[in-house]
């Protein structure tokens, strides 16, 4: 796209930069309190590196699960007509506007030990969710389900229906015009909305906290570890992990950005 | 023996398609009508992609009325071809027979020898954004002819190409047509692209066949005027008394076909001559008309006169000049009635 000449705005330009500043102050308030010279023997604390381990690999799980039941609700939303999809699609948005302690809550009355789908579970499989590492995925996976549903939904209504007509008069089915021809022309929206699932799940604080408590190894995630750390007045133990929750991420999401995210 | 036969009827909204087809083997038909007319729906039709409201469609014998799209032994070049952009060219040509259970090295092998054919060895592993409009429409033919279907449909095959590319790439598609042993359909709104390709055209107006038959037919006797504009001829229906046919107005015109009732008259506009006075002389319709209109037609020039009755002429720029012709003169025209062709209209 070509820019256009002449200068910018200044009722464009000077929101525009007070909200980058606003975003970029309170990271570089942090960088400004790390303690640099303490940093490595903190990284190395045994805590440090376990509640990272667990936050990536809840946090991917809780992508996947996103991944494998959130682009079917985005392909039926997109390209299905049935009665209350209006009400669906409002229904799917709700995590998004609910603050997630109280998803946690609604969680824990669902699948907890005496809840609805739960007891069952637990009388049935003796499967219990609450406190666990599997709380923890599913926690995240309830906030972040959404970022992905919406995102995919987009890009397949943007995609156009007519490649499946033609798939279909060469002989392909509903599915596998699906998985041949809508999947490959999605794909970059798809990637786009499971990063989006995976920062969301990555920073999810509230709902885990409540559904799958604070038990370092096994729920405490990042975010809850600096805010454990925070709490017991280690203004910059919460620093280094807040530092460190950063940095990777910042970097992951790069890494996603260059493979994935920009056109061949 | 036809292997197509189908009743077509689709109402959408105010819309109401319904007209019958047939095709037999080895044969190309056209569909051909001014947009809007129902041709694509129809195409569509065909292809189970849009339902029918009413009618059957039969083809080789089997009832396909309602058979998804998938399960009929039809293929389909759009009219924006449609190759699937994640794929290239090979690959778009053996996505049928994958989906029809061949395997892939067989598929592939399949798909080479389409692309030789259309011409396109070398260009096997580009994607469709890397071809021109003329190789993509290549491709789109070879992926649609790839499964051997019963009933080929094209929706404006050619419509999508620039002039040159269109004159090579219709030759070619002849070639084609003529090597497919099932029967074909072809759509479109181009009466070059429906005389050069077809055996047989269909015309379609609002809907409905207003006229069908072999491109001499067609072209000598166009039942509507839609088709006589896309042939090039004058066209008036009025009551044949013999030598003369009454239009509604109360005009005659001297035909030199002898004809009673309910009748068509066409003429060529290169048969109406003009004059500047009165012409005497032989048995021949003379009309005074008002000149209306003036355009460039190949080497000579068309007029549409306004009078009596509103005609096309065709002379040359020499004519025109001397004629001092320009809109809004008057002038005499003058048919002779061994150029006009009168025939039933019932």
């Amino acid at each position: 796209m070509r820019k256009r000449r002449g200068g910018v705005p200044l009722p464009l330009l000077l929101p525009a930069a007070v909200g980058l500043i606003f975003l970029v102050l309170p990271l570089v308030g942090l960088l400004a309190r790390t303690p640099w010279s303490s940093l490595l023997t903190r990284l190395a604390e045994p805590g440090v590196t376990q509640a990272l381990r667990l936050s990536l690999w809840t946090s991917t799980l809780a992508t996947l699960v996103c991944l494998v039941l959130g682009v079917p609700l985005a392909w039926l939303l997109a390209r299905v007509e049935f009665p209350g999809r209006r009400l669906v699609r409002a229904l799917i948005t709700v995590p998004l506007v609910l603050p997630p302690v109280v998803g946690g809550i609604a969680l824990l009355l669902a699948l907890g030990r005496r809840g609805l789908v739960g007891s069952w579970l637990d009388s049935t499989f003796g499967i219990t969710l609450p406190f666990t590492t599997a709380g923890v995925v599913i926690a995240e996976a309830f906030v972040a389900l959404p970022f992905l549903v919406i995102s995919v939904e987009g890009a397949l209504r943007g995609a156009d229906t007519r490649f499946e007509e033609a798939a279909a008069t060469l002989g392909a089915t509903r599915w596998v015009s699906f998985t041949h021809v809508t999947l490959p022309l999605v794909a970059p929206g798809i990637a786009a909305g499971a990063v989006l699932c995976w920062a969301r799940a990555l920073g999810e604080f509230g709902a885990t906290i409540t559904f799958a408590g604070n038990y370092p190894g096994i729920t405490q995630t990042m975010p809850l570890a600096v805010y454990q750390t925070m709490e017991s007045g280690d203004l910059e133990g919460a620093v280094v992990l807040s530092l460190i929750l950063l940095v990777v991420s910042v970097t992951i999401l790069a890494a996603l950005r260059d493979k994935w995210l920009t056109a061949p | 023996m036809s292997l197509l036969d189908a009743a077509l009827r689709v109402e959408r909204g105010s819309f109401r398609l319904d007209i019958a087809l047939s095709v037999a083997a080895g044969e190309t038909v056209a569909l051909l009508g001014p947009n809007g007319a129902g041709k694509t729906t129809a195409l569509r039709a065909l292809a189970g992609l849009t339902p029918l409201t009413g009618g059957h469609l039969r083809l080789d014998g089997r009832d396909l009325t309602e058979a998804p799209p998938e399960e009929r032994p039809i293929g389909v070049v759009f009219q924006d071809y449609l190759l699937f952009p994640h794929l290239n060219a090979r690959d778009n040509v053996a996505f049928g027979p994958r989906r029809h259970g061949v395997d892939r090295r067989a598929a592939h092998a399949v798909a080479d020898r389409w692309l030789e054919r259309v011409g396109l060895t070398g260009y096997s592993r580009r994607k469709p954004r890397q071809l021109s409009g003329g190789q993509a429409q290549r491709v789109a033919l070879a992926r649609a002819l790839a499964v051997d279907p019963v009933l080929l449909l094209l929706d404006e095959p050619l419509a999508a190409l620039d002039a040159r590319t269109r004159l090579e790439t219709r030759g070619e598609l002849r070639r084609h047509l003529a090597a497919h042993p099932g029967a074909a359909l072809l759509v479109t709104h181009d009466p070059l692209d429906a005389l050069v390709l077809a055996d047989r055209l269909v015309v379609v107006e609002q809907g409905r066949v207003v006229q069908e038959g072999d491109a001499a037919t067609i072209t000598a006797r166009p039942r509507t005027d839609y088709v006589a504009r896309l042939v090039g001829l004058n066209l008036f229906r009025g009551h044949g008394e013999g030598h003369t046919v009454r239009l509604p107005d109360g005009f005659t015109l001297a035909t030199a076909d002898p004809v009673h009732g309910d009748t068509f008259v066409a003429f060529p506009p290169a048969a109406v001559a003009l004059h500047p006075t009165e012409p005497t002389g032989s048995p021949r319709n003379t009309w005074p008309a008002v000149l209306a209109d003036i355009q460039r037609h190949g080497d000579s020039l068309r007029v549409s006169l306004d009078g009596p009755i509103t005609v096309a002429a065709d002379i040359t720029p020499a004519a025109a000049a001397q004629l001092r012709l320009e809109p809004g003169v008057e002038i005499w025209v003058a048919l002779k009635a061994a150029e006009t062709r009168a025939y039933p209209a019932d």
